[in-house]
């Protein structure tokens, strides 16, 4: 018989009923929730009279709307209202949440793998796209919108067909400068926008196995970008590490470690689709239109416009086809997001930002992914070395990945961001994004333009 | 949920491609606490011009022409980016029940059909010849039969069994799960490991 793959493995454990082929009923293991896709959720409970079945496999977080300065004075009422919201439900059915403030506060796909709720060979769900972000640690995780969250609320259970199955192999090794955001950008500017969609994306090769769970979380979390709402990862002794001591690990790790070495990959298991990207002399990526696939290497130019799609973002963007990164006027650095804002992303940005200060007509904005992270950066002086040179230093949440809260890019104004969407308006209101590494952007933010960090090493 | 069985309306097109939740529903519409009203924001940034909800005419959807279309054509990979529902909610609040595209991302496809919008999927060449439908033609969409009645030719489509029939009959998904309460705790009981 052929060999399975882990999504494989971990998706027949949840089966409850349904056959291959057909809509299937699985168990959700884990139900992450936070404040823009939930209360229509909990309303639509209230009426049908309904509670949530499983309160404690729940738990939330506020993000989007929480304000990175002067954080419990919510100006924008509609935001606040939305923040109360989502403690008063979280309150009246009995669900844990890290609230606006508190010490465990953070984006939701980073609070979950840092309370150790997130583990290999979980089903894991949350009303956010970025969810396959705990995909890394070999669990099966994806967005779902606001009905699904009130089913998964009121039944512990989603109705799901199976996604097929691909592969992404990385070849070689990365050279040093070229970091886990280059190697995902890459994967999405050469296969496309919606070269996952339908599949459960599994990333394997020697790259990924050399790259920390930080790294590791970057390129799950940017499956979305690559159309698959799963990506996934096999968990080896760096995923049992991190998951070890953290307040929600398994009391019996060993038999749970045990468990999880069963569920990787097989030898000989069987792909719909397996797709390669040699990364062995990858440069550093940088996105110059308005979707994730229009980037390029550092040693490229901007490509001659080829759809209405080209066209649109050319316009958008300001920029013409034949140009370089270089050439971009950035006015703002975004470093923030679940993307990029774990420890060693703020690590490596900050060894480029030492002893130095950003050009003056740069804001930079530096914006921990969790309190934890914030955190344990102030224990080690990383604060003080952004701040020194002249970035903002802010209290964690979404912020301006989406600018849902008062952090927005200006209209017009170009921003380095390490962040995962550069779709329009997404950072604000013409606001023009390009996506790229927390090193590129710090280099970015001193220089005052993009540079290749590999000169600098 | 409202049924959907045979739809007739006028179309309108879209004809770019990766259409995202962002350009449907931007986020400062995304802090409601209700289901209702997404309607009037729907491509915000593309249908006014500021802040100002002065109509851009430019944007196809302020062409007179084209006021009450309920069934929008429109590229590869609508929907992509964001999960938010909002964008769902939006489309259908404007008045669409139909959407006609070369294909969707995975997550807005679900939330469609969640909210009683038929998601359906044709091919470039198909979406090009509707892509010439006069703005005043009402087109039949017969989800029974699976087929797209047009004066340019008449197009089936595929759809899931199950999701064709939820939306048929209008169903709520939550109230078919509760009826499986046993095998969900039945699975509760005896499946999951034990050191969870």
């Amino acid at each position: 018989m052929a060999g399975k793959t882990i999504f494989d493995k971990v998706w027949a454990r949840h089966v409850i009923t349904g056959q291959d082929g057909e809509a299937q009923l699985l168990y959700i293991d884990l139900h992450v929730i936070h404040e823009v896709t939930s209360p229509q959720a909990f309303s639509g409970l209230r009426q049908a009279g309904r509670g949530v079945r499983r309160p404690d496999l729940t738990f939330g977080t506020v993000d989007h709307n929480s304000p990175t300065q002067d954080i419990f004075n919510i100006k924008d009422e509609i935001s606040r209202r939305q923040i109360e919201t989502f403690t008063k439900n979280v309150t009246d059915f009995g669900i844990e949440a890290m609230l606006n403030g508190s010490d465990g506060q953070g984006i939701v796909h980073m609070v979950a793998p840092e309370t150790g709720r997130t583990q290999p060979g979980k089903t894991i769900v949350c009303g956010d796209s970025h969810t396959a972000t705990n995909g890394a640690f070999g669990a099966i995780a994806f967005g779902i919108g606001t009905s699904e969250v009130e089913h998964v609320l009121a039944t512990q259970t989603l109705w799901q067909n199976k996604p097929k199955r691909m592969k992404v192999a990385f070849i070689g090794t990365p050279a040093k400068g070229i970091y886990a955001k280059d190697l995902i950008l890459a994967l999405i500017a050469k296969y496309g926008v919606d070269a996952g969609t339908g599949y459960a994306v599994e990333y394997t090769g020697e790259a990924i196995d050399g790259l920390s769970m930080d790294g590791r979380m970057t390129i799950c979390n940017m499956s979305i970008e690559f159309g698959a709402k799963i990506g996934i990862m096999n968990p080896d002794q760096k995923t049992y590490d991190y998951v070890k001591g953290r307040p929600y690990a398994p009391a019996n790790f060993e038999a749970a470690v045990a468990d999880w070495e069963t569920l990787k990959s097989d030898e000989d298991a069987v792909y719909d689709k397996v797709l390669t990207l040699d990364v062995s002399n990858l440069a550093p990526m940088v996105t110059w239109g308005t979707n994730p696939e229009m980037g390029i290497t550092f040693e490229e130019t901007f490509p001659k416009i080829n759809t209405v799609n080209d066209e649109r973002a050319y316009a958008y963007m300001d920029l013409e086809p034949g140009g370089k990164p270089e050439d971009i006027h950035l006015g703002y650095v975004f470093i923030g997001s679940c993307t990029n804002a774990r420890l060693s992303d703020l690590e490596e940005a900050a060894k480029f930002v030492k002893g130095k200060k950003i050009a003056p007509h740069i804001t930079g904005l530096v914006v921990p992914g969790s309190r934890p992270v914030k955190h344990a950066a102030e224990a080690i002086g990383l604060h003080q070395v952004f701040i020194d040179a002249g970035f903002e230093w802010r209290e964690p949440g979404c912020s301006a990945c989406l600018g849902m809260n008062p952090d927005q890019i200006p209209a017009g104004v170009h921003c380095a961001s390490t962040s995962n969407r550069n779709f329009e308006g997404r950072q604000g209101n013409k606001a023009r994004t390009h996506l790229c590494s927390p090193a590129m952007a710090a280099a970015a933010a001193i220089a005052g333009k993009f540079v290749d960090i590999r000169e600098l090493m | 949920m409202e049924k959907l069985t045979v739809h007739v309306g006028t179309t309108v097109p879209l004809v770019n491609d990766n259409i995202d939740t962002d350009q449907i529903i931007p986020k400062q519409f995304l802090k409601a606490i209700d289901k209702t009203g997404f309607g009037k924001n729907l491509f915000y940034e593309w249908r006014y011009k500021g802040d100002t909800y002065e109509a851009n005419t430019d944007f196809i959807l302020n062409d007179p022409a084209y006021e009450g279309a309920s069934i929008l054509i429109t590229g590869d990979n609508f929907g992509c980016g964001s999960s938010r529902e909002h964008a769902a909610w939006a489309i259908g609040d404007y008045g669409f029940k139909i959407m006609i595209a070369g294909s969707y991302s995975d997550i807005f496809y679900n939330n469609a059909l969640k909210n009683g919008l038929l998601p359906i999927v044709q091919p470039q060449a198909v979406r090009d010849l509707l892509f010439q439908l006069p703005s005043d033609e009402r087109i039949t969409i017969d989800l029974p039969r699976q087929l797209i009645n047009t004066s340019v030719g008449d197009f089936s489509f595929d759809i899931d069994e199950t999701f064709k029939h939820k939306l048929i009959n209008g169903l709520d998904d939550i109230g078919i799960t509760l009826t499986y309460e046993d095998q969900i705790a039945a699975y509760e009981r005896t499946k999951r490991p034990t050191y969870l």
